[in-house]
This record gives structure tokens, C-alpha cells and sequence, in this order.
């Protein structure tokens, strides 16, 4: 069998798998209404997503889908817009300045008119406002008399912990200081997650914090209150296609009964429940629900917290059916969470649970289908490229060039870059993002592999007479082939790795678990997607060398060494002697 | 018959290739010598085509090369560059055959071929299956000079046909090189740094030196007349030397 052929074949059964499922992408359930509810990355969002989900399966008028911890505002907006999601929790301070970019608050009325020439629109206050506040240690807050952020100017000895948010954000901490007036030079930025810590062991006495934050049940802590009203709304609301309640009016007014149903006290205790990790976010869903009666505990809908829906439904329905709690106890379904019912097991066996949870060979799959289309996209350009920039000086240095830069562009940047440029988020943006990763080293080691065949070589072939394409495809491109391979090889690996980012705007993976792990402070979460991510890396690592075995030519494997040295006499050699 | 017409070529700001004019006739042996960078490669690689002349003519059986279809040219030369060239991810056999592949010619005649240059270089069949890194120098020379000869070519360029081999080998194939060139009856241009090979392989010298042809003549004319003072200084480094063999010899 010719290496050519053996190349084609390999290509082949690389495309075929993507090819395989873009073909079942295509078969999308028929006519079924369905109603796609978003969240966003962060443990409020995840579980209000969860109980707008379940009360709409509650009602029964369309088939629901859940695309949880969809990455930022931007994402969302996006999704929304092209009709991947049809409603989402959102925040009215986030609609004024995010979305609808006003300078000025806006009341809900005015929003509406405003979102209208967007097709969205929103409603439903959910009856928490989740702003900013400072906060303090109850102890040191009594001591001092301190009730409001006024108080703070009489006590300039206090220390500061900011998030580094809250200290570059517009309506955080440099408006804050002008409004009060307050004594405090601006502090260093610490990590939110850290500053609980800080602030319980005596390191800073004056925090910024949400105030639904989890963490106010956990610790003593006072939120000052906001006496000169300079924090902005952060009315949690639903934000919708504006044409969705009249297309699932049913759903809709069901929805209503959400209104003013969730008081700060309440969200914080949610919050606090969901993070403390014993809980799956289904489950905190599920609770409230059923002691608010306002549905059945047996209630649930066809959860399918894949980023591509239509790929789980149409390629693997036992992963849907499995996704019921009733079928299932062990494991809730939803954003695929192990449900640990306050039942003690150990922490290597909550660990395995979480790893193997019922969406492992789903996020398993979705992972190497992204890593093989893009590779493979990637191969069938970076090669040519290479080749290109090797036979003409003139595009060698834009080309080389223009793809090192894109290697300056930061993944999450790159992924968010695609999602207005194709309208969507997903798959196909995150295809496109990992392909223009995957080229720099295809593309580098293409060219680098031909230029460093030797010069006696390249003139032996072209004194022979033969052809140039011949040339190309029977010498110079097998003489390139370990240093294509290796590129080849890197950009897999990188691929594998940049593709856990592609879960950031719903492309699905093993991303999908390490993103939802730090937005829910859940280690254990995190590992279960970091670990299969970097065994898949391995695997990959070792299956390229095997492959090496098998493409690189013969004449190339045998004694690497002395072939090498050979060919270091060679090229060392004067050419116009 | 190959033949430069008052041939320039400005290779780099330190090299040029000046003012060549020189016929080599059909069938004749011509090595071209001197020291490196005297621009003997050169020459060779504007006879095949793979470098033009800035000012000047190269014909070759009677075609100005510039006007010519360099693969049809290519095909009535063979050349065997420095080091042979051969292809490390081919077999002996498909180094030497790729061309008849390349031109899609009869696979018998192609086998018959090559068991026909394996026995005018005495070169076991066996070998044909071995890569490069798997022969000796020698072989691998000779492998090269099968590739070359692949469609029987009436001219034969070699640059260094025995660069890197050890003495004995170099000895023992400068006779069995003298000996094809004499069966062959081609047109030879072989270009050497080795006064005493030069004399062995080729009737004629043709002695560089910066770029220009400083003596043209046989053997004796560079030893018994030198042209120049540089002719000199060659010839006697060269005659020290094998005198230096010779003692070591006693």
C-alpha cells in the first residue's frame, strides 16, 4: 500500500467519525415545540435554570432542554438572539448596561421598550436583588457601631479586601470611594473565593461580597447597608424571546408563578446549599419546588445537559432516558451533577461517582468529536499552507506570521471572537477557534520539514527531471513526513487541552465539568473533567506513535540517529564549491 | 557535445563565475579541478539547467539550454550531484527506478534494466532492497551512478563521484569508473579537487580558480607547462603529497 494511500485512509477515518455526526446532527426531532432554558456560569444561575426547566416540564406543552452555565452575558445574548435558548435568569443591571448599554437606570417598562427591536424582551422579577454591598465581621461591625457604608468614613484604620472586579468595575469601587467619600486608598485585588477567608481570619476587616452570596449563611458577616443608594438594581428577571409567551402560553403563565417567589434570605439559602457541594443544583431545584408545592417531586424533565442537544437525542437516546431521578437515584440528572444525599461515602468514592456520572462517554464523546474535526480541518488547510509558504518566498512571512499571532490570542477570546461571526454558539464556533489553534503547528513543521531537507536531495530530484508535484508527493513531502507528523501530533494535544475552553461558550466536553467545578467552588467537579481531559491527551500522545510506526517511511525510522547525523554532513556541505 | 560561450554567473558578493569558454566533445572524458570554492560545481549545475547564466551561452548537442525544455535536457543527462543524493525513503532499487516510474515505463524493461546496471556497476541484486542508511559508501556511489544511467544519457555530470570514501575504496573504484567510461563511451565532465583521480578518470583537465578556467590541457601540460604560478603551486602540492604516500609505501 502506497504512503499516500495510508495518509488518505487515516484522513478518512478522521472525518469520519465528525462526518458521522454531522450527518445524526441533522436529524433534529421533528415538529415537538421545545423550550431551551440557558443559565449562566455561576451556582445562582445554574440552579434558577434548573427551576425555570422543571416547572416548565411540569406543564407539559413542549419538550425541555437545559443548556446550563452557557459562559457570559455576551454568550447568552448571542444564543438568545439566533433562538438556541429562549429564556434565561438575568439581572436588570446587567440588561441596562451590558445589553442595552444606557448610562442610566432604566425601570422595567423601559427595558421592554428598549429590547423590543432585539426580539427580547423581559419580566417575572424573581424577588431578589443580587448587587454589590460591603460587608464586614458582625463582631468588629458592633463594635464599631457600623450599620451603613457611611460609617466606614469615621474608621479609616479598617483594611480593605476587593475583588479586582469590583476595583475596575465603573459602579464598584472608584465611584463608591467618590460617592462617600471614603478614606481608603485602593487595595490590591484578591480572589473572590478567597476573601471569605480572609475576612473570617482576621486579614481584612471590609469585603465586597453579592448579596445572594452563599457565603453570607456560612459566616458571621454584616452587609453594610447602602444609605446614599449608589449601588445599581440587580433585579433577577427573566429575559426572553419576546415572541415566547405567545408560542408557549401554557408554559409561560406557569412561569408566573416565580414572581417575588425567591426573597434574598431564600436565594442565599439555595445558594448555600447548592455549593456546598453534599447537593447536586438538580436537587436544590427539586427541594424548593416541592416544598413551595409548586411542583411534584416526581416532576422532571427530559434534562439533557448537553451543549448539543440534538447530538445526545439523536446518536445516544439511552443517555435521555437515563436522565431520569426516579430510574436513576444515584445520579440526578441535569447538569450532571452526583446526587450525595447526605449518604456518607468517601471522598474517592464521591470522586469515581462524579467521574463516571451517566454524561462521561457523552462528554467523552463530544470532546474527541471536537478535537478530530478540528484536527482534521486544521491538517487538510495547515498542510497546503506549509507547502505554499515552502515554494513561495513572497506568502512565507504573512502566512507564518499572521498564524503565530493568532497564537497570541487568548482561547476564551478566540472562542467568543466566532460566536457573532457565525451567529451562534456551540459547536461550530469552537470548531472554528480550535482549527486556527491547531494550524500554527501543522503549518510551522509542514514548511520547517521541507526547508530542512537537504540541498543535495531536493537538487538530485530536480536533476533527475522528475516533475515538480511529483517531486512534492513522492519526495519532499515523505521526507517532511516525521516533522509533519509531530506537528500534527502537538496540535492535537493543544487541541485537546483548548477544547476543555470550548465548553465556555457550549460546545460541550470535558470543559463542561471543569467550568461548572469553578463556577460552583466544586474541586471534585473539576478534577472529574481535568482528569479524563488529560488521560484523553495521553492516549492521543500514544496513538500518534504508534501512527509515526506506521506513516513515516521506512527508509526515515530505521536508525534515526545515523540518518540524521547523515544528513547534518550533508546539508553542511558548500554548495557552489 | 557541450559548449560555453563566454559564460558569467555572480553567485553571491565573494563568487563569480567569470568569462567560461570551453567545449567539451562527444565521448570525451574532462575532469574539472581545483580547490573549493574555484566554481567547478558551478559549472556542472549550469550545464544541467539548474542555474542560468547572466551573460553567456551553454549549448548543449548543439541547443542553447536557455531555450530549451529542461525536463527533455534533463533526461539526456545524468547526474550524479555530491554525496550521490539518494533518496533516504527509497530502496536502492527505487532510487534507481524512480524516473522510469516517474515516466511510466514498462515495468519488465525497468526490471531488466536494473539487473543491467547492477552488473556494469557489480553491484549484488540482493542489495536493491537495502535503504541507503543500510550501504556503504562505496555501494552508495554506485547506487547513484545506477540512478544516473537509469536511461542511458549520452553526457554524465558527476560532482565528487568519490568524495567520502575511504582510500582503498576510492582506489579500487577510480579503476572500475575509468574502466565504464571507456565501455560507455559518453561524454563525461566529472569534477574532483584530486589531481591524481583527475588524471586516473580523464584525458583532459580543465584546472579552476576563482571563478575562471586558469589551464586547460592534459595531464603532463599542467605538470611539464603550467600556465601559471597558482598551476604550480597545485600541481606540486599534489605531487608532495602522493610523494608522501609513496615513502610511506617504502
Amino acid at each position: 500500500m502506497s504512503l499516500w494511500l495510508r495518509m488518505l485512509l487515516c484522513l478518512w477515518m478522521g472525518l469520519f467519525v465528525p462526518l458521522h455526526q454531522a450527518i445524526a446532527e441533522t436529524h433534529v426531532t421533528g415538529g415537538e415545540p421545545t423550550l431551551t432554558v440557558g443559565s449562566k456560569r455561576f451556582t445562582e444561575s445554574y440552579i434558577l435554570g434548573e427551576i425555570i426547566a422543571r416547572i416548565a416540564t411540569q406543564v407539559g406543552e413542549a419538550r425541555v432542554v437545559l443548556r446550563p452555565g452557557l459562559g457570559n452575558t455576551g454568550i447568552l445574548i448571542a444564543a438568545l438572539k439566533s433562538a438556541e435558548i429562549d429564556l434565561y435568569p438575568e439581572y436588570t443591571g446587567t440588561i441596562v448596561r451590558e445589553i442595552l448599554h444606557s448610562p442610566t437606570p432604566l425601570s422595567l417598562a423601559e427595558m421592554n421598550q428598549q429590547l423590543a427591536p432585539l426580539g427580547l424582551a423581559a419580566s417575572i422579577p424573581l424577588g431578589f436583588n443580587n448587587t454589590y454591598a460591603l460587608a464586614m465581621r458582625e463582631d468588629l461591625a458592633e463594635q464599631l457601631h457600623i450599620l451603613t457604608i457611611s460609617d466606614l468614613k469615621n474608621h479609616p484604620e479598617l483594611r480593605l479586601g476587593l475583588t479586582q472586579e469590583f476595583i475596575g468595575r465603573q459602579d464598584g469601587w472608584p465611584g463608591l470611594k467618590a460617592r462617600y467619600g471614603l478614606p481608603y486608598p485602593t487595595p490590591r485585588g484578591i480572589d473572590h473565593g478567597l476573601i471569605y477567608g480572609a475576612i473570617d481570619a482576621k486579614q481584612v476587616d471590609v469585603m465586597d461580597a453579592y448579596t445572594t452570596d452563599a457565603m453570607l449563611e456560612r459566616y458571621p458577616i454584616r452587609i453594610l447597608q447602602d444609605d446614599l443608594a449608589y449601588f445599581p438594581d440587580y433585579e433577577a428577571v427573566l429575559l426572553y424571546r419576546a415572541e415566547l409567551p405567545t408560542r408557549l402560553p401554557r408554559t409561560w403563565a406557569a412561569l408566573g408563578v416565580l414572581e417575588d417567589a425567591l426573597p434574598a434570605s431564600e436565594m442565599i439559602k439555595l445558594n448555600s446549599q447548592a455549593e456546598q457541594g453534599r447537593v447536586s443544583v438538580g436537587q436544590v431545584a427539586r427541594d424548593y419546588l416541592t416544598s413551595r408545592s409548586i411542583t411534584t417531586s416526581s416532576a422532571t424533565y427530559s434534562a439533557n445537559p448537553s451543549a448539543n442537544p440534538s447530538i445526545t437525542s439523536s446518536t445516544n437516546p439511552s443517555i435521555t432516558s437515563s436522565a431520569n431521578p426516579s430510574a436513576n437515584p444515584s445520579a440526578t440528572p441535569g447538569v450532571g451533577y452526583v446526587a450525595m444525599h447526605a449518604s456518607p461515602v468517601s471522598p474517592w468514592q464521591h470522586f469515581l461517582q462524579t467521574m463516571f456520572a451517566d454524561d462521561f462517554w457523552r462528554l467523552t464523546r463530544e470532546h474527541i468529536v471536537l478535537v478530530m474535526s478540528a484536527l482534521m480541518i486544521s491538517i487538510c488547510v495547515g498542510v497546503p499552507l506549509g507547502v505554499l509558504a515552502y515554494r513561495f518566498n513572497v506568502i512565507r512571512q504573512p502566512v507564518l506570521g499572521s498564524i503565530s499571532v493568532i497564537h497570541t490570542i487568548p482561547s476564551l477570546a478566540l472562542f467568543a471572537l466566532f460566536i457573532p461571526l457565525l451567529g451562534r454558539i456551540g459547536f461550530a464556533p469552537a470548531i472554528c477557534a480550535l482549527v486556527l489553534y491547531g494550524l500554527l503547528p501543522i503549518v510551522r513543521n509542514t514548511y520547517s520539514g521541507l526547508s530542512d531537507i537537504s540541498a543535495e536531495i531536493k537538487e538530485s530530484a530536480q536533476v533527475l527531471g522528475l516533475g515538480s508535484l511529483y517531486r512534492l508527493l513522492h519526495i519532499e513531502l515523505p521526507l517532511a513526513s516525521r516533522s509533519i507528523l509531530s506537528g500534527i501530533k502537538t496540535s492535537a494535544i493543544i487541541n485537546v487541552g483548548t477544547a476543555t475552553i470550548a465548553a465556555f461558550i457550549g460546545a460541550g466536553g470535558f470543559g463542561e465539568r471543569i467550568a461548572q467545578g469553578l463556577a460552583l467552588n466544586d474541586n471534585v467537579m473539576l478534577l472529574a473533567g481535568a482528569i479524563p481531559a488529560a488521560a484523553l491527551a495521553l492516549i492521543v500522545h500514544a496513538l500518534f506513535e504508534y501512527q509515526e510506526r506506521w506513516l513515516v517511511p521506512k527508509g526515515l525510522r530505521a536508525e534515526p540517529s545515523r540518518a540524521i547525523s547523515a544528513d547534518r554532513v550533508l546539508r553542511g556541505q558548500k554548495l557552489n564549491d | 557535445m557541450i559548449r560555453f560561450l563566454d559564460v558569467s554567473k555572480r553567485l553571491s558578493e565573494e563568487f563569480e563565475l567569470k568569462n567560461i569558454t570551453l567545449t567539451i566533445v562527444q565521448g570525451s572524458t574532462t575532469a574539472v579541478i581545483g580547490s573549493s570554492g574555484s566554481g567547478k560545481s558551478t559549472l556542472l549545475r549550469l550545464i544541467s539547467g539548474l542555474i542560468q547564466p547572466d551573460q553567456g551561452a551553454i549549448f548543449v548537442n548543439q541547443h542553447n539550454i536557455a531555450q530549451a525544455d529542461l525536463s527533455v535536457l534533463r533526461r539526456q543527462i545524468g547526474f550524479m550531484v555530491q554525496q550521490g543524493g539518494l533518496f533516504p525513503h527509497l530502496d536502492a532499487a527505487q532510487n534507481v527506478l524512480i524516473l522510469g516510474r516517474y515516466l511510466k515505463l514498462d515495468a519488465a524493461w525497468l526490471a531488466q534494466r536494473l539487473d543491467t546496471l547492477c552488473q556494469l556497476v557489480s553491484l549484488p541484486l540482493s542489495l536493491m532492497q537495502r535503504y541507503p542508511h543500510q550501504l556503504s559508501g562505496g555501494q552508495r556511489q554506485r547506487v547513484a551512478l545506477m540512478r544516473s544511467l537509469m536511461l542511458d544519457p549520452p553526457i554524465l555530470l558527476l560532482d565528487e563521484p568519490l568524495g567520502a570514501l575511504d582510500p582503498i575504496v576510492r582506489s579500487d573504484l577510480q579503476h572500475e569508473l575509468k574502466e565504464l567510461f571507456r565501455k560507455l563511451n559518453k561524454t563525461v565532465v566529472l569534477v574532483t579537487h584530486d589531481l591524481n583521480e583527475a588524471d586516473r578518470l580523464a584525458g583532459r583537465l580543465v584546472l579552476m580558480d576563482q571563478g575562471q578556467i586558469v589551464q586547460d590541457g592534459t595531464f603532463r601540460d599542467l605538470v611539464d607547462r603550467p600556465a601559471t604560478r597558482y598551476v604550480e603551486r597545485f600541481v606540486s602540492a599534489w605531487q608532495h603529497r602522493s610523494d608522501q604516500v609513496q615513502e610511506g609505501a617504502l
